[in-house]
């Protein structure tokens, strides 16, 4: 269990530290003795060829795949231990945008809210920051690509999370979405939060340090 | 998370479900009309021998229930694996035991029960009455649940693979032996006449194990299969 000490809050280092991640995929090593940190505000964009690993980077981070080797803290726990206590601060969205096409814009939101921990925004806020208004009672299914991506990038709004791990978030983005997006991370950043994210997009996000993480 | 989110989380999760397969209502025709057509199926091929249509009802409704059951099995986690929505489950903020119960739940009111109110209809058409009949839907009410959460196990170690079909019915039959023995051995015995407490507490017992325990390795199952 998570101890709360006034000792344990002194030492205990906010953020994500990887170090010594290994990952390797049918007998080849797709990273090796990965280290570093990431602290309150701060931006790693995860740069490498097709297949380098950053999708499987970014699912050891989440904690839904295996790392061979190595460790992964968070606020000095190991992720593996705080199971869903890491979940909560932590919002995912990967290739898949995770939202079911049966049910509407507004249930898909809420069941994201239920799921994470919710934050005050509310669902018509929500649907206006991602240009979603009037949207409320289709059925994702009926919704284009782009659309659909900008209902998985709701969750980032619907729940309360420090960290976002982002698999290429501008898939399938026109230019307007891919500018409503990256308002979304300079936000998430200047409030403190922390992003991982791979993209094959040059972004544009002004007074906010990038550091870029190169796989080979 | 407080207990009450994480009983918030529960049922929306059990409403989405519903409200999903209401939408498609083909996931929950489907079983029934494979469960009334197998039993007619029997009625139709054992002849005009009201006796030995008898004494195989039990069997007959189990089986096609067990049947029934195991071809829904997929869809509890299918297409959840499909679209993503599995990985943000299993990242939610709540245990994941909890989620797969509440998917089990769903599965269950959209699979499970409708057999369960179709049954007295098949046991008229297999010439089963009274004192069994009320026996069958009493087994059929505490069994159905428990293959549903047990069938969940097999879902969840196949639902990476590209045809888990076959292997899902490999994994799960045997598992269903127990509730398929007491099932049908209550029936009997009460339409014979006999006390079948004992039967009925088994199948209780068994419920209440599957309740307890199966949900764990469906979770661990699923992260397996997501990895």
């Amino acid at each position: 269990m998570l101890m709360s000490g006034p000792d344990q809050q002194q030492r205990a280092e906010p953020g994500l530290t990887v170090s010594g991640l290994h990952c390797s995929r049918d007998g080849r090593d797709l990273f090796k003795d990965l280290s570093f940190r990431l602290r309150a505000g701060e931006l790693l964009v995860v740069e490498g060829r097709n297949g380098s690993g950053k999708t499987s980077l970014l699912r050891i981070l989440c904690g839904i795949r295996m790392q061979e080797s190595g460790s992964i803290n968070w606020d000095d726990s190991p992720i593996g231990e705080l199971g869903p206590l890491y979940h909560q601060e932590m919002a995912y969205i990967g290739h898949h945008d995770g939202i079911k096409g049966d049910l509407t814009v507004a249930e898909n939101i809420q069941l994201a809210k239920a799921l994470g921990k919710p934050s005050g925004t509310d669902l018509q806020t929500i649907l206006k920051r991602l240009q979603l208004s009037g949207y409320n009672e289709v059925l994702a299914r009926a919704l284009s690509a782009g659309q659909k991506r900008r209902l998985a990038l709701s969750r980032l709004l619907a729940t309360v999370s420090r960290l976002w791990i982002l698999d290429e978030p501008f898939t399938s983005l026109d230019r307007r979405g891919v500018e409503i997006c990256e308002q979304l991370i300079s936000s998430h950043l200047t409030h403190g939060g922390m992003v991982v994210m791979t993209s094959h997009h040059a972004m544009e996000l002004p007074g906010v340090e990038i550091t870029r993480l190169r796989l080979s | 998370m407080n207990d009450r989110s994480l009983a918030r989380a529960f049922s929306l999760l059990l409403r989405r479900d519903l409200v999903i397969n209401f939408r498609q209502r083909s996931e929950c025709v489907n079983p029934v009309l494979f469960f009334v057509i197998v039993v007619t199926l029997f009625a139709l091929g054992t002849g005009a021998d009201r006796a030995l249509l008898l004494s195989m009802a039990p069997g007959v409704i189990w089986v096609s229930a067990l049947l029934a059951s195991m071809l829904s099995l997929e869809s509890i986690f299918r297409s959840d694996f499909e679209d993503g929505s599995l990985e943000q489950l299993l990242l939610s903020a709540h245990p994941v035991t909890v989620l797969v119960l509440a998917k089990v739940t769903a599965h269950w009111l959209v699979t499970g029960l409708p057999l369960i109110l179709v049954a007295p209809l098949l046991c008229i058409l297999l010439g089963l009455s009274g004192e069994g009949l009320e026996t069958l839907i009493l087994t059929l009410l505490i069994g159905t649940p428990i293959l549903s959460l047990v069938g969940a196990i097999g879902v969840a170690l196949t639902v990476g693979l590209r045809r888990g079909g076959v292997i899902i019915s490999l994994l799960v039959l045997p598992l269903y032996i127990p509730v398929l023995i007491f099932g049908t051995s209550a029936v009997q015995m009460s339409a014979a006449g006999f006390p079948v407490n004992g039967q009925l507490s088994m199948l209780a017992a068994l419920l209440a194990l599957a309740l307890a325990l199966a949900p764990l390795p469906t979770a661990a199952a699923l992260r397996m299969s997501l990895s």
